[in-house]
Order: structure tokens, then C-alpha cells, then sequence
């Protein structure tokens, strides 16, 4: 058979308090030798289950009822993975199919060095001395690209940076040398420079190792960067199995067509938003800024003596009545702490940070209360930013509340209604407790609450970055619509290039907590000037192959110059 | 919208009626725990029938020595008069089981009042405000858990009834050597969840709103932080009855006049147990196993069921049923044709 796995007409149903949910619903996919079909679909349509089948990783209150035949890397031998006892199953995964997953920092286990835990899956397998398990540890390592494997064998998890651990991760699973690699959103958790590192060694492992890959996806540019053949799933089923050209280019089925027009691109935007900046320019320019920070510092304090972590080191730039600020940046660039410090959630430790005109550097929270209702706030993650044990209503009518308009829930009900409505949820929608609403309606009873008091500035820290991408661009719509009607400021973070492209009329760039290049949208993101705008906007893999594999190179020439400044 | 507001209501209905917290365990539990819980929920329900039904089935008083027919006699056998019984003192066995669930059952309800406020204040506040307050509370609890709460509440019975055994007297005893016990322990349990809630998103948008901390502390943080407290109960509920029973067999239980107190009972039957005279310790001990291996059950169970990762579920048959748990739950983003799923699908548990 040429195949290294066959899935035929396989379904899954988990028993759950609810009852029985069939997550996957006659799946049927196969992948060549060396070949990397991508998986994709929102959450809940059941690719990730699909991908653990084939491991034989599901867990006891799930049923699976088809056929997964998988062979080994050189097609000797089949097994088929849902009839295998418990002894077999451990025989065939790490030769035969090995795991990626997505969140490096929790896939290690922290108390051993990582050549303990690469030599833990050889061990496994066959007989190794110590010192045999240990020069192949360092060989895969440095097959992997990291740097100085011989002493870096020894290391723990957490001397590695994440796009490191991800490193690892792949090394533990191709040290057994796997026909098939199961890789689950293996970039989901890191930065988007890292990300493409990441991708790259990905097709390493396909073309130096001749591993098949199994990409477990929702990212359509990280598809088009990496896959050959894509396989959309919605609600448990296939819909559509394609080359990955043909799928970008003509895509057949209605889902994959909308799933591929909420995808942002970069530069989709910037008509608008240079014609949103040039309407504004007349007074824009003038007016007294709400937030200006000057020369802002944000420093962590470090434990028994050890010098504090600084987050924000000098960072200076005004919001604006009216204008909605984009900053953008990777992980542990600042971003958020600066949108924290102006919520009053984070203390500023140096610099000035003036707020509405009240000083923060130094404010009580008591001063600082009676600007709140002036300031909205958007979190990041939907489904922890509600009280659960209160019902929508009672959440959006709190700041309401808070601030004497209203003397209880009840009596609030009539505007938290408006409130809905203007967030384009229904008003029944008041009575449900958050966990009955979806991610999306959640972040829209969100923006509810944020706007309840009409406040001048919004600060919404990465507000759709844990849904999916057609309900992103519903939310990112409604944002853009509530904005002009409201005509509030607002500070938008996000790590998305292109979701910041889509909103914001400044975009300002934060690396390592400072700010490197700020401009209106057109400008940033069409011609950067900073190299480190220009290798982040190079990293950003666009939802089209033939493109992104043009970006690729683009991106290694940039890499290539650029190489003493950034390396993961 | 008519569709999504009846839908609105029937799922209100249903949470109500799912939020009680044994009946919804109850509803989700198979195999082994089912049994467990329902073994609980027995003995326990007949502990609470008998003492509060204690007045009708008992066929004698607490303190009865005779009736008309005379004195009841001293270690009589069962017989048909006295179906357990009779005591080393002449008090019917049957009737003293019966009213000492009573007495178990108030020393119970004194004990968790006094204790299930004071713990919970102070550790709302302790985990919430934390700082130099936080590490003092903590220093008090670990050294209150050091202290054995038998020996403590020996000192207690003689500083509130001089080691006379009264029945408040006995019974505060009792209790409020429990609630020094048991405040470490509320504060402990809603301490640590105040400390993890405090770091949630929805708290820190309260803040946000502009909600003073105790707005946030009592609305928002402490329905959230006392999950665990029903199973902290049953646990309590069980040692304060084998300390009450423990005070009891030690002597300073309470007097047989004041009430009936298994403790005491089986002190009394300690020389009978040497002469065969089994029944006037059987009964008693068994009350206190049964009672608190009940109570323990419930507590147990319901600490496995509330944990979605010890709860047990049916199998299901591969082919049983569609993609339903997003259709039940939502069914339209409001300008949604592609509709996301809720938290809660397998893959995400």
C-alpha cells in the first residue's frame, strides 16, 4: 500500500452530561508517503479528535466505530489502530505516528532535561545505552537547528524559549523516525516569527525525513504555507478534500468559500483606513490626547533581590478622541501591560502616563475610580470575562450599576436590552448565563458591558484571538460599526497584523517594550521602515500558496540580512 | 425571536431544577459512584427521619426508666417490650439510639453555623486583600490544625460547664471545640479558591468597571468560591459526630437526664461487653458507623461527581446520536450561518 494512513468512514460519539455527541461523522481521508494534509475546520468540527484517533489517543468516554489502517515508514506492515490492544498501540505510536502538540511549554515535562525525555521515547523502543540514547538525543537536536546541542542536551524545559521547546517537541517525534507525524495547531502558541521557523522545520521533517504530516489547523495562511493537500471539516464531516491550489484558487464547497473570505488579508484594508485617516486629519492633529504616555515605564519587581523584569521600557505615544490606535507586537513585547497600566491594572513605574488627564504613575485607586466609567475595557478571553454565576443581563448592567445610574439589575434591564441590540444580540439573550452563549456572543455581550457607559476610550486587549476566524470577522465588523456610531477612542491590541490592518487608523509596533515604528496603516504595513516591522509583516503567511511561497523567500532574504538581531 | 425565548425559558427551568447540588449529582451519576451516593443518601436520610421523626418512633423517653408497669430492669435482653434492650442503667436501648440522633444532629447544626461564617469571612477577605493580614490568618489556621481537636474540646467542656455535663453545656462543648477545628478549614478551602478567582478575567473586569473591593468580593468572588463547601459539610458533619462521640465515651459527654449521647451510652457498655452482654454497645457504636459512614459517602461522591474528570459517564454507542450539544445549546450566531460551537465539546474538555 502506498498510503501511510487510511481513514475510512470513521466516526466518533463521546458520552458527555448532555448526553451522546457524535463529534466526527463519517470521516474518510488518506495520506501519502511524505505528504502533509492539512485539517482544517473551526473548533468543535472535530478535527482534532480525527487526528487523536489515529494515534489511539481517545479517551475512555469516547466510541469509535470505522477503520484506520496505518502503516509503517517503509509500507512492511499495517495495523489497524482501533482493534489494537493497549501493549500495540504503545508499539506503534512513536515508530509508526508520532504526536506534535500545541502548547510547548506544557508538552515538557519540567523536572527532566530534555535529552532524559528524548531518550525516554527511544527507551521505549528498542535497547540504548546511556550514552547511545544520548549522542542520538544530540544528533536529532541538532538536526532540529539547536544551536550548541552538546551542552544544551542537559538543559531543562524552561532554558528554552518557546519556539525552542517546539524544537524539541518535533525532535522527540522524529527520533524514532515516524512514517507520520500528527501535528495539532503546532504554531497556534507561538509568535508569528517563531511561527514561520517552525513551519520551515515542519517541511523539513517532510522532505529530510521523509515523514508524512498530518496538520491539525485553523490558520488558512499556515495551510498555504505548509500543506499539499487540505481536507475542510465542519460539524464532524469532511466537506471538501483538495489540492491545496485548487482549494485556494476555486474552493467548491460553501463553507470552505466563506471560511476562506473571513480570512484577513493584509493590505485588504488600507483603502479604508487611509480614508478614514484622511477624514480625521483636519482635527485630528489638534485635539487634547486622552492617553499620553511619555517615556513610559513598566517594570515587574523581581523576588529576593533580583533585579525586576522591565515590560515597557520607554515607550511614548497619544490616543486621541475618536481615533483607534492599533498596537501590535509578539508575545512579552509590552503590549498588553501598557493596555493594563491604562485600565489601572498595572502599575507604571516610570515615565508619565497621563490618563484623561489624571497622572498614573503613582494614582490611587481611589482617584482613578472616578474615571472608570470613561474607560471600557475588552478581555482578551470570552469565556473567562463573565461571572458565570450571573446571567448576561446582570453582567452588562454591573458597571451601570457601579456607577448610581441604575439601582439594580431589573431596573437597568431596559437599556442593558439597548445595549444588546446595539451589539446585535438578541435581547432574550440578557436571560442566558455566559456559558450558553458562544465565544462570539460572548465577546459581543462584552463590548455590551464595555459600552454601557458610553466611555470616551475602549481598550480591547486581543479581543479575537481565541475565536474563529468567521466569527472574528463578524466581531472585528460590529467593532468597526460600534466605533463610528459611538465615536469612542480606542486602544486595539492585538499580535495579528491583519486584524490590526482592519481597524485601526495608527498603527504603532511594540518589540521587546519599545516601540519601533508608528504610523497610519498605509504607511506601516505597505512600506515599514523598521526591519523589524518589515520581518514581522514577512512572517505573516497570507491564505494563498502560490503568494506565500513567493513571501517565503522573501522572508529567508530578510531573515538572512537581518540574523544577529532576531533568532528564536 | 419566539424560538430562542421559549428555548430560554425551558433552560432556565432545567438549571434550576440541575443546580440543586445532590439532585444534579444524583441526575449525572452511573456504575460505582451512583451506588455510592445512593448508599449515602440512605443511611443519611434516615439519620435526619430519625431525629427529626424521634418524638413518634422512639417507643420511650431519652431519660425513662420505667412506665407503668413498673421499672423497665437493668441489662434486660431484646425482648418484645424493649426490642434492643435495656441499658447497664435501665434505659431502653431502642429509645436512646433514637433520641441520640438528635443530639448528634445539634451539635452538628452549632457546630457548622458557628464555624461556615467566621472560615468563610475570614478567608474571603484573607485571599482576596492578602498582604501581612493574609500571612497572619494563614499562621493562626496551621497552628490551630496542629492542635488535636479531641484534647481541645476536653478543655472546652470544663470551661463552659466546669466538666459538669449538662445538655447546652455538652452540647457547646462539643460544637465549639469543633468550630475551632473546623474555621482553619473553611478558611483553608475558600482562601485558596478566592486566591484563584481573584486572577480571573471577570474579576479583574470588575475592578475595571470600577467596582469597589467589596462589591467585587461578596458579588463576584465568593458565590464563585464556595463550590467545595457542600463536601467540606459532609466531611465536618462526620467528625463533629465522632467528636461529640469521642467527648462522650471519655466522660464528658453529656449527662443521661440532659439527653441521650452515644458516646456516653457506650462508655456505660464497656464492662457489659466482658459479660456477653452485647446489645447495649452494638446499637449505639453501629449508629455511629452507619451515621458517618452515610454522611462520609455523600461527601465523597460528591466530591468525585463535581469533578468532571472523576466522574464516571455511560458508554455510548458510536452511532447514538447527531452533533446535538451545539444545536441544544445555541443555535444561531446572531447573524451567524456558520455557527461556532460552545466551550464544553469533547475535544476541549
Amino acid at each position: 500500500m502506498t498510503d501511510v494512513v487510511e481513514v475510512s468512514d470513521l466516526s466518533i460519539s463521546f458520552a458527555t452530561d448532555a448526553g451522546a455527541v457524535r463529534a466526527v461523522d463519517g470521516v474518510t481521508l488518506s495520506i501519502a508517503r511524505g505528504e502533509v494534509l492539512a485539517v482544517v475546520g473551526e473548533s468543535g468540527s472535530g478535527k482534532t479528535v480525527t487526528a487523536k484517533a489515529i494515534l489511539g489517543l481517545l479517551p475512555e468516554t469516547a466510541t469509535a466505530n470505522g477503520v484506520i489502517l496505518l502503516s509503517d515508514k517503509e509500507g512492511t506492515k499495517t495495523s489497524e489502530v482501533l482493534s489494537l490492544s493497549k501493549s500495540q498501540l504503545r508499539k506503534v505510536r512513536g515508530t509508526d505516528v508520532a504526536m506534535v502538540f500545541q502548547e510547548p511549554s506544557s508538552a515538557l515535562n519540567p523536572v527532566y532535561t530534555v535529552g532524559w525525555q528524548i531518550a525516554e521515547g527511544l527507551r521505549a523502543h528498542g535497547k540504548y545505552t546511556r550514552s547511545q540514547a544520548r549522542a542520538a538525543a544530540i544528533d536529532i537536536l541538532e538536526r532540529v537547528g539547536i544551536p550548541d546541542p552538546k551542552s544544551r542536551v542537559d538543559y531543562d524545559p524552561h532554558q528554552f524559549s518557546g519556539g525552542q521547546k517546539q524544537r524539541v517537541i518535533i525532535a522527540m517525534a522524529l527520533v524514532l523516525n515516524p512514517g507520520l507525524i500528527v501535528a495539532d495547531e503546532p504554531t497556534t502558541a507561538l509568535d508569528v516569527t517563531v511561527q514561520a521557523e517552525i513551519l520551515d522545520l515542519l517541511r523539513q521533517c517532510r522532505d529530510e525525513f521523509g515523514a508524512a504530516i498530518l496538520l491539525i489547523t485553523h490558520n488558512m495562511g499556515v495551510v498555504a504555507d505548509l500543506a499539499d493537500r487540505v481536507a475542510v471539516m465542519y460539524q464532524g464531516e469532511i466537506v471538501e478534500q483538495a489540492d491545496v491550489k485548487t482549494l485556494f484558487a476555486s474552493p467548491k464547497h460553501d463553507y470552505t468559500k466563506r471560511l476562506l473570505d473571513a480570512v484577513p488579508h493584509i493590505g485588504q484594508h488600507t483603502a479604508r483606513t487611509s480614508e478614514r485617516a484622511s477624514r480625521m486629519a483636519k482635527t485630528w492633529a489638534e485635539e487634547a490626547p486622552l492617553v499620553t504616555a511619555t517615556d513610559l515605564r513598566i517594570e515587574y519587581p523581581g523576588r529576593f533581590g533580583r533585579p525586576g523584569f522591565v515590560a515597557v521600557a520607554g515607550v511614548s505615544f497619544v490616543v486621541r478622541p475618536g481615533e483607534v490606535l492599533g498596537l501590535v507586537g509578539e508575545s512579552g513585547s509590552g503590549k498588553t501591560t501598557i493596555g493594563r497600566a491604562i485600565a489601572g491594572l498595572v502599575r507604571v513605574t516610570g515615565g508619565s502616563l497621563k490618563v484623561l488627564d489624571l497622572e498614573m504613575n503613582g494614582i490611587r485607586e481611589r482617584v482613578f475610580r472616578t474615571v472608570r466609567k470613561d474607560i471600557g475595557f475588552v478581555f482578551q478571553d470570552p469565556s473567562t470575562s463573565f461571572n458565570p454565576l450571573l446571567t448576561i443581563a446582570e453582567c452588562v448592567a454591573e458597571p451601570l450599576i457601579v456607577h448610581g445610574r441604575m439601582k439594580d439589575a431589573s431596573s437597568a434591564r431596559a437599556r442593558v436590552d439597548e445595549l444588546l441590540e446595539a451589539v446585535q444580540l438578541p435581547r432574550a439573550y440578557g436571560d442566558r448565563y455566559p456559558h450558553e452563549l458562544s465565544g462570539g456572543q460572548r465577546q459581543r455581550a462584552s463590548l455590551a458591558r464595555a459600552l454601557a457607559l458610553e466611555p470616551k476610550l475602549l481598550i480591547a486587549d486581543e479581543p479575537t484571538s481565541a475565536l474563529d476566524v468567521s466569527v472574528q470577522a463578524k466581531v472585528l465588523e460590529l467593532f468597526s460599526e460600534l466605533q463610528s456610531e459611538f465615536g469612542f477612542a480606542a486602544l486595539f491590541i492585538s499580535h495579528d497584523l491583519a486584524v490590526i490592518d482592519i481597524l485601526a487608523d495608527r498603527i504603532a509596533v511594540l518589540h521587546d517594550g519599545e516601540l519601533v515604528e508608528e504610523g497610519i496603516g498605509a504607511d506601516v504595513l505597505v512600506a515599514p521602515r523598521d526591519p523589524y516591522t518589515r520581518q514581522l509583516l514577512a512572517s505573516l503567511p497570507v491564505p494563498d500558496p502560490v503568494a506565500q511561497a513567493m513571501r517565503r523567500e522573501e522572508l529567508h532574504r530578510l531573515r538572512a540580512a537581518s540574523l544577529p538581531r532576531l533568532t528564536s | 425571536m419566539g424560538r430562542s425565548s421559549t428555548r430560554s425559558i425551558s433552560t432556565r427551568r432545567r438549571r434550576i431544577w440541575d443546580r440543586l447540588p445532590i439532585v444534579s449529582h444524583l441526575r449525572q451519576s452511573v456504575g460505582v459512584q451512583r451506588w455510592m451516593l445512593v448508599t449515602g443518601l440512605i443511611l443519611t436520610g434516615g439519620f435526619l427521619l430519625t431525629a427529626l421523626l424521634a418524638p413518634l418512633i422512639a417507643p420511650y423517653g431519652h431519660a425513662q426508666l420505667g412506665d407503668s408497669k413498673g421499672s423497665f430492669g437493668v441489662q434486660q435482653p431484646p425482648s418484645a417490650q424493649h426490642w434492643l434492650g435495656t441499658t447497664v442503667g435501665g434505659y431502653d436501648v431502642l429509645s436512646r439510639v433514637i433520641w441520640g440522633s438528635q443530639t448528634a444532629i445539634v451539635v452538628i447544626v452549632v457546630a457548622v453555623i458557628l464555624s461556615i461564617f467566621a472560615g468563610v469571612l475570614l478567608g474571603l477577605v484573607s485571599g482576596y486583600f492578602g498582604g501581612w493580614l493574609d500571612r497572619v490568618l494563614v499562621m493562626i489556621c496551621d497552628a490551630v490544625y496542629a492542635f488535636p481537636s479531641l484534647l481541645l474540646a476536653i478543655v472546652m467542656s470544663i470551661v463552659i460547664s466546669g466538666g459538669q455535663s449538662s445538655l447546652v453545656g455538652g452540647i457547646l462543648a462539643a460544637a465549639s471545640s469543633i468550630t475551632v477545628v473546623f474555621i482553619p478549614q473553611y478558611f483553608r478551602v475558600i482562601r485558596a479558591e478566592t486566591v484563584g478567582i481573584k486572577a480571573e478575567a471577570f474579576v479583574e473586569s470588575a475592578k475595571v468597571i470600577g467596582a469597589s473591593p467589596w462589591r467585587i468580593m461578596f458579588r463576584h468572588v465568593l458565590r464563585n468560591s464556595t463550590r467545595t463547601l457542600p463536601l467540606i459539610f459532609t466531611l465536618n458533619a462526620s467528625e463533629a459526630i465522632l467528636t461529640l462521640a469521642g467527648l462522650g465515651f471519655l466522660g464528658f459527654g453529656i449527662e443521661p437526664s440532659a439527653a441521650s449521647e452515644w458516646g456516653y451510652d457506650l462508655n456505660k457498655s464497656l464492662s457489659d461487653v466482658t459479660s456477653g452482654i452485647w446489645w447495649t454497645c452494638l446499637f449505639p457504636g453501629l449508629a455511629i458507623v452507619l451515621t458517618v459512614f452515610g454522611v462520609t459517602l455523600v461527601g465523597e461522591s460528591l466530591n468525585e461527581l463535581g469533578d468532571p474528570r472523576l466522574r464516571g459517564r455511560k458508554a455510548v454507542a458510536a452511532d447514538s446520536a447527531k452533533v446535538t450539544l451545539g444545536a441544544a445549546l445555541l443555535a444561531d450566531d446572531a447573524a451567524g450561518v456558520l455557527g461556532t460551537h460552545p466551550d464544553g465539546r469533547p475535544e476541549n474538555d
